[in-house]
């Protein structure tokens, strides 16, 4: 931690929003009481899904694995209490879709009783594909909201290690508040889970990017910072300004750099994770403990008493409600995620997973049905705000008329979906829904596209092999055909033959003592019919 | 003056040179217009064109023989990417258009004839003569060529489910989520 004040640099464009943070920020973390039943989907993270490592029927201890990794990219799944498997079934997930996925429901004992665990304090000593093994382990994925398997981003994929760890505190969106108060209350683990992420790293330093509307989680940990004394580590107070909290414009405002355009922070030198991740990636380690719960933040005019909860995964977001006193009249939608770049959910029936970072319960004022769209008129307002440096209109131009290579051509996978050209347009177009769109579109047909090259290989591979065979085929019926038209030679051969065995029977009757004379003329005469017949006859 | 015709023409015979050497040395193999209507078919090689197979149908197209709107499973997108490539207007779809099927092999009621595998244009289905069959589903197009010769009528063509990974976000002009959003305070509350 140093005093003076690091160079920073702006992103283009984005947004002074109102923070509507201090609503759940009044009181500390709260716990809520343990559910009855927890829903847990198998796949909470990008990548291949988990698959199911228990039976209906069994008992199971907090922490034991009940969903199994398959593949690199993938993250087990932990049970989140004891208690017992009563289905694996089909259930609704948090996801913009609506729509169902496996999930294992646990009827909780009560007790809450743990698996043993083994910690790992002296992670020094583990060499670092150890310990990202220890970290893929503990089901730990980025709490961000993206959900990327963490140990993958721990990998500095060179010997030299990375230059910079960022770690992520600027929570942009308004009303969330959950990194707020985990850096107020935990911000001594989330310095241990930082230098243990640099030091799986190798990083050469790590930032720690707070938006200076945060002063109680930056005294923390400046305070947690100057404890452990640890001269790597930096708080950086960043500009309260939407969205600072994306990755690539954090990256921007800590270091100057661009993550370029397709591509990763890892190619600049660069690794973002969030500070939740952190905390996880402290309990893993120092406690053996795997990633079972997170802290959410439950806000908006539609909750009664709005307020950060300690959530565990598979809770169902109706009991999390009702830890937080109930619907009020005013509650209108709920939204999974901010205001800006969350989605709305039909049922909250849904369980909270590893990336549910904010309930929103949005009264009509707060979440007003947007008025209908009219024509763009070019003004231009969205380019202005776009964080990405995109062209919102052309953008939204081309994947109205469904033109998915212009709209790829104006870098469609740039677009970073935070909402702030559709926030300013006049309007009032649902420009960031046309490029979710356009995005699933692109990602349809190229997925067609494969499916596609693999037929027509596999296609063109029968009809050779058809072809083949029917080559070979012909081959014989030739042969057979050049057999029986050299049919007069044949017959030669044999009546040779037959004239041979006669001979043979002849020279027996005459002379049965002069056997060892007579021996050698059989078995020549035995090879030569045989020979060159057979090809043609075995078949 | 003379000097400057000179010039062209040296000029003229160079390029010439140089472009007959490119039209020998890259030269393309193939017809490059079948092979890019070949690259918009679905591959599905189920033969509802009339043609034997996407490529027969690709090389009739090149050679202006038939219509580009009988490919059922490719649909309306497919006639679209069709005529922008070949410059022509995009007709209505002369067939029905066909969501993704996949085929599933009732593996109880399977006699183990081998027909179907005979039939299967893109070697999706296994199985040993006398012994139970299965498809594959990922190499599966679809094309519906096995379900006529099977003997016990045991294969179902079955539509491909919209699942989390093929799912896709609809075209913005539905209105926004609201009214589903609206039961959300009548659920718990
Ligand atoms: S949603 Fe996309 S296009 Fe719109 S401002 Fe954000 S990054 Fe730019
Ligand atoms: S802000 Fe809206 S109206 Fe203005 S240019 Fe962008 S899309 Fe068009």
């Amino acid at each position: 931690m140093t005093n003076h004040t690091p160079q920073l640099w702006r992103f283009h464009g984005g947004l002074h929003l109102a923070p509507n943070k201090a609503q759940s920020t009044h009181a500390p973390i709260a716990s809520m009481p343990l559910p009855t039943r927890l829903i847990i989907p198998l796949q909470q993270h990008i990548g291949t899904s988990a698959e199911v490592g228990v039976e209906i029927g069994a008992h199971v201890l907090k922490g034991q694995v009940i969903g199994r990794a398959v593949g690199y990219v993938s993250a087990p799944i932990h049970a989140p209490s004891s208690g017992t498997v009563v289905e694996i079934a089909e259930r609704p997930i948090p996801h913009p879709s609506g729509m169902s996925a496996t999930c294992i429901v646990i009827d909780t004992d009560g007790r809450d009783e743990w698996t043993p665990v083994q910690a790992c304090p002296d992670y020094q000593s583990l060499d670092p594909s150890a310990l990202r093994n220890r970290i893929r382990e503990a089901g730990i994925v980025g709490l961000g909201g993206a959900g990327f398997p963490a140990f993958i981003k721990l990998n500095p994929a060179s010997a030299h290690g990375v230059d910079t760890l960022i770690l992520n505190g600027a929570e942009c969106e308004p009303y969330i508040a959950c990194d707020d108060m985990l850096m107020r209350e935990r911000a001594d683990a989330i310095v241990r889970g930082a230098q243990i992420m640099r030091h799986a790293l190798l990083a050469k330093r790590c930032l720690i990017g707070i938006e200076d509307n945060k002063p109680e989680a930056f005294a923390a940990l400046a305070q947690a910072i100057r404890q452990c004394s640890d001269t790597g580590i930096e708080i950086v107070p960043v500009p309260t300004i939407y969205p600072a909290g994306g990755e690539k414009q954090l990256i921007k405002v800590l270091t100057g750099k661009e993550v370029p355009s397709g591509g990763l922070p890892l190619e600049i030198g660069v690794i973002c994770h969030n500070v939740a991740t952190a905390v996880a990636v402290d309990a893993a380690l120092n406690q053996g403990r795997p990633l079972l719960s997170r802290v959410v933040t439950v806000a908006g005019a539609g909750v009664r008493t709005p307020c950060n909860l300690d959530v565990l995964v598979g809770t169902p977001v109706s009991a999390v409600i009702a830890a937080c006193g109930g619907y009020t009249d005013d509650a209108k939608r709920l939204i999974m995620g901010g205001p800006m770049m969350g989605f709305t959910l039909d049922n909250d029936a849904v369980p909270i997973v590893k990336t549910s970072n904010c309930i929103l319960v949005a009264a009509a004022a707060e979440a007003p049905d947007p008025p209908p769209a009219l024509p763009c008129i070019r003004c231009g307002a969205c380019a202005e705000v776009c964080p990405a440096l995109l062209l919102p209109q052309q953008l939204y131009w081309h994947s109205r008329a469904k033109e998915f290579d212009k709209v790829q051509d104006y870098r469609l996978f740039d677009c970073i979906e935070c909402g702030c050209c559709a926030y300013v347009c006049p309007s009032h177009i649902p420009l960031v829904q046309y490029y979710r769109y356009a995005k699933t579109e692109i990602w349809a047909q190229e997925r067609d596209k494969r499916k596609a090259d693999l037929a027509r290989q596999r296609h063109e591979f029968r009809l050779q092999r058809q072809q083949r065979d029917k080559a070979e085929r012909d081959a014989r019926m030739q042969q057979k055909k050049a057999a029986l038209n050299s049919g007069g030679n044949q017959d030669a051969r044999q009546k040779a033959a037959i004239q041979a065995a006669l001979q043979r029977v002849k020279e027996k009757q005459l002379g049965a003592a002069n056997a060892p004379e007579a021996r050698p003329d059989r078995s020549k005469d035995e090879e030569h019919p045989t020979g060159p017949v057979d090809p043609s006859q075995s078949r | 003056m003379l000097s400057a015709i000179l010039a062209i023409t040296l000029l003229a015979a160079a390029f010439g040179l140089l472009l007959g050497y490119a039209s020998i040395r890259f030269r393309v193999e193939g017809d490059p217009v079948m092979e890019k209507i070949d690259a918009l078919l679905p591959q599905t090689q189920c033969g509802q064109c009339g043609y034997p197979g996407c490529r027969p149908y690709a090389e009739a197209i090149a050679r202006g023989e038939v219509d580009i709107n009988r490919c059922a499973p490719g649909g309306d997108n497919t006639v679209v990417a069709l005529a922008d490539l070949l410059g022509l207007d995009p007709k209505p779809l002369e067939v029905e258009e066909q969501g993704p099927m996949v085929a599933l092999i009732d593996e109880d009621t399977c006699i183990g004839c081998t027909l179907c595998i005979q039939a299967c244009p893109v070697d999706a289905i296994v199985g040993a003569a006398k012994h139970m069959h299965t498809v594959i589903e990922l190499e599966c197009t679809g094309c519906k060529l096995c379900v006529p010769p099977c003997p016990v009528e045991c294969i179902d063509m079955i539509p491909v489910e919209e699942d989390l990974a093929n799912w896709k976000w609809p075209f913005p002009e539905t209105p926004p989520k609201s009214e589903a959003a609206d039961r959300v305070s009548t659920s718990t509350g």
